[in-house]
């Protein structure tokens, strides 16, 4: 780059830098609209033109994750005061909190269905770069007969869409008993997931030279130590990368999962549209599910972002 | 005590044959030196005593036992890489104490030993450091510091300053020299520099093609080459190499390396020696460009010959003297032919003459 810019370059670059900033404000707005929606008062959500400034309200997040039923007729002043906070909230809003025989607050459906979505996700993930990795090795340093028929095969599984092997898959579930477990959606989602895992990992393998590892061997270590003390610290950053797609897959996944799950194992894609059709959509209370749901892959990715951005190794190999 | 031997070593990648019929011995505490073009299988043989390639026959032994089979870490020989390969995840704190901690020597006996090499390798104050953050020079000597920390049974340097600049080059040669002579480890280091392999070995291999060419002192391979290959491959200026015509008149006897030109005179105990050879016109004269004498007046047994090209290189100069079509190249005094053009007279000196078969490429191992 010249030192000094001349007044076109700088033009130029400003014309860049506003491109930029608009691009940015069209993809970020439906971001913002969710997180904004999820702090409304539920009158607010659906005015026309919306509101922009509003006090922020936490009960959205109340209503989330309690179950509730319509009041048919308003506490007494009595009751309300006895009432904790979080129950006022919803008593504010036309509702009640529904309580078990034992008088126990009972929780609405997006707590379980978060929690398997963190599960199934989780599992699916460390399971797909392990055997990845594992995988993506054999590849990129031993003599694999018909190398690169297997690895086109490995890549194929992913051709087919889904929604297309979601009928038979389904079939064959039910017939082993694996629909609706947490077990039946990490396999799939694995085995999903492998191909990908595989190929990513093989590129990241390829990129750290044979000579560590044999440096590893000649130091008296074996084939399975030099991969654990040398290779896996060296491809932390293409594990890094492979467990986030993996993850952020898993965990977005719709298709399947509204189709192999239907209570004990459903994740969150599913469930959280299936609460628009039931009754009078409460927004606030969608978008707050949204944005919790959001929260996790953008933390992963967050933790995750300085292995994200490291080189793949850093010069410790002349070449 | 470490003695090494290849025997009858074969080895194949494919259809291509990389090692064929490899023999040979090294004694303990020995620096051999094997030298050869990229692909002559030098490489290949030194991956195959550390264990990292098998071989497809022979038997390779340290100490008397067949370690073919073995694996590396059972072989207990260390190994310095032309890329150094130091780990980048580790410290060089880290990176020389990794071979310890294979052994599962304890946390004061690892300390003790790295700092050890590292006061000898002159490293101490680069413990803490990353291997990103080292220079060539630096890199190389924790590579070092590395294979020699658990004192192994021999070391195997895969043209370890290949990758370093010029002056480095020189300065790191001079350091490994240094090392071997305080350590004595037996060493094996492969190289394609000359320079390199006369500087530093007790023993040059020279191979050409998968086959070994010639054993010997530095001195010997550059004195006493065997073959063609040897000859030309060893020495820098290249060994002049060219057709020879033995003439004989009477009791004085000649060689011509153009048919057109008078020859240089040669003692007459040559045609003895020659074994024969000498009418055959199978021959080829080699002269190395020291042996090529020249004088600016005419002097007896000096042939007229037109200088061509003068390269100066400071301490002397590299003149191509023009003989009938031939080209011989002599080293002079800086300065000595003023400029190309020039009309001067040479003679070859006998005793520094090397004869060839031009077939078998094999020398005829004729002294004069």
């Amino acid at each position: 780059m010249a030192a000094v810019q001349t007044t076109s370059e700088r033009a130029l670059n400003r014309i860049a830098i506003v491109g930029v900033l608009i691009a940015t404000i069209i993809f970020l707005a439906p971001i913002y609209w969710i997180v904004s929606t999820s702090f409304k008062p539920r009158n607010l959500a659906t005015t026309i033109p919306p509101t922009v400034l509003f006090e922020p309200e936490i009960s959205p997040f109340v209503k989330l994750v309690l179950r509730r039923s319509q009041l048919r007729e308003q506490p007494t002043p009595e009751e309300y005061a006895a009432a904790p906070w979080w129950e006022r909230l919803v008593f504010d809003g036309g509702e009640k909190v529904v309580r078990d025989g034992q008088g126990n607050v009972q929780l609405s459906g997006y707590p379980s269905r978060f929690v398997n979505s963190l599960i199934v996700a989780i599992v699916s993930t460390v399971l797909a770069v392990g055997m990845g990795t594992i995988t993506a090795y054999g590849f990129s340093r031993f003599k694999v007969k018909g190398e690169q028929d297997w690895l086109f095969f490995i890549l194929s599984t992913r051709m087919l869409p889904p929604v297309v092997v979601a009928i038979p898959m389904f079939l064959m579930y039910r017939v082993v008993g694996l629909n609706d477990t947490h077990l039946g959606l990490i396999i799939l989602y694995t085995a999903f997931n492998l191909s990908f895992s595989v190929w990513l990992m093989k590129g990241f393998i390829d990129e750290i030279p044979k000579e560590y590892e044999e440096a590893a061997l000649v130091d008296g270590y074996t084939r399975m130590e030099a991969f654990f003390k040398v290779v896996l610290p060296e491809a932390a950053t293409g594990i890094a990368a492979t467990a986030v797609f993996c993850f952020i897959t898993a965990w977005n996944e719709y298709a399947f999962a509204l189709i192999m799950t239907r209570r004990t194992a459903q994740t969150a894609p599913p469930f959280i549209p299936s609460q628009v059709g039931s009754g009078l959509p409460d927004w606030t209370v969608i978008a707050s599910g949204t944005f919790l749901f959001l929260l996790p892959v953008a933390i992963f990715t967050f933790l995750l972002r300085n292995h994200l951005l490291r080189g793949m190794s850093f010069g410790a190999i002349r070449k | 005590m470490t003695h090494i031997e290849l025997r009858g070593v074969q080895k194949w990648f494919g259809a291509v044959q990389v090692i064929k019929d490899l023999n040979l011995t090294i004694e303990d505490g020995e620096f051999i030196v094997m030298l050869g073009q990229s692909g002559c299988g030098k490489t290949t043989t030194l991956r195959a005593i550390a264990g990292l390639e098998t071989i497809d026959e022979g038997d390779i032994l340290i100490d008397g036992k067949p370690v073919q089979h073995l694996k590396c870490s059972a072989r207990d020989i260390a190994m310095v890489f032309q890329s150094f390969s130091l780990y980048p995840h580790m410290t060089v704190y880290e990176n020389i104490a990794f071979p310890l901690r294979a052994t599962g020597m304890g946390k004061s006996g690892i300390d003790e030993a790295v700092r050890a090499i590292a006061k000898v390798l002159r490293i101490t104050e680069l413990l803490d450091r990353r291997p990103s953050a080292l220079s060539g020079g630096d890199m190389q000597r924790v590579a070092i510091g590395r294979a020699l920390v658990r004192h192994p049974k021999a070391m195997l340097m895969d043209e370890p300053i290949g990758a370093l600049d010029a002056k480095l080059r020189e300065e790191m040669r001079a350091e490994i020299k240094r090392l071997h002579v305080k350590q004595g480890s037996t060493t094996i280091y492969v190289t394609h520099d000359q320079v390199e392999a006369m500087s530093l070995a007790d023993r040059i291999v020279i191979m050409h093609e998968g086959v070994l060419q010639q054993v010997g002192a530095p001195e010997e391979v550059y004195q006493q080459p065997q073959n063609l290959f040897v000859a030309q491959f060893v020495g820098s200026p290249v060994m002049n190499v060219s057709p020879a015509i033995v003439r004989s008149e009477g009791a004085d006897v000649s060689v011509a390396i153009d048919a057109a030109v008078p020859g240089f005179a040669f003692p007459p105990e040559l045609l003895g020696k020659l074994n024969g050879h000498a009418g055959s016109g199978a021959l080829k004269l080699g002269i190395r460009p020291e042996a090529v004498l020249v004088s600016r007046q005419p002097q007896p047994g000096y042939v007229p010959v037109v200088a061509h090209i003068i390269e100066p290189l400071g301490s002397h100069d590299i003149v191509d003297l023009k003989v009938g079509a031939e080209i011989l190249r002599a080293r002079t005094p800086s300065g000595f032919v003023p400029k190309a053009g020039e009309a001067v007279h040479a003679r070859v000196d006998p005793a520094q003459a090397h004869f060839f078969d031009t077939s078998s490429g094999k020398s005829l191992g004729v002294r004069l």
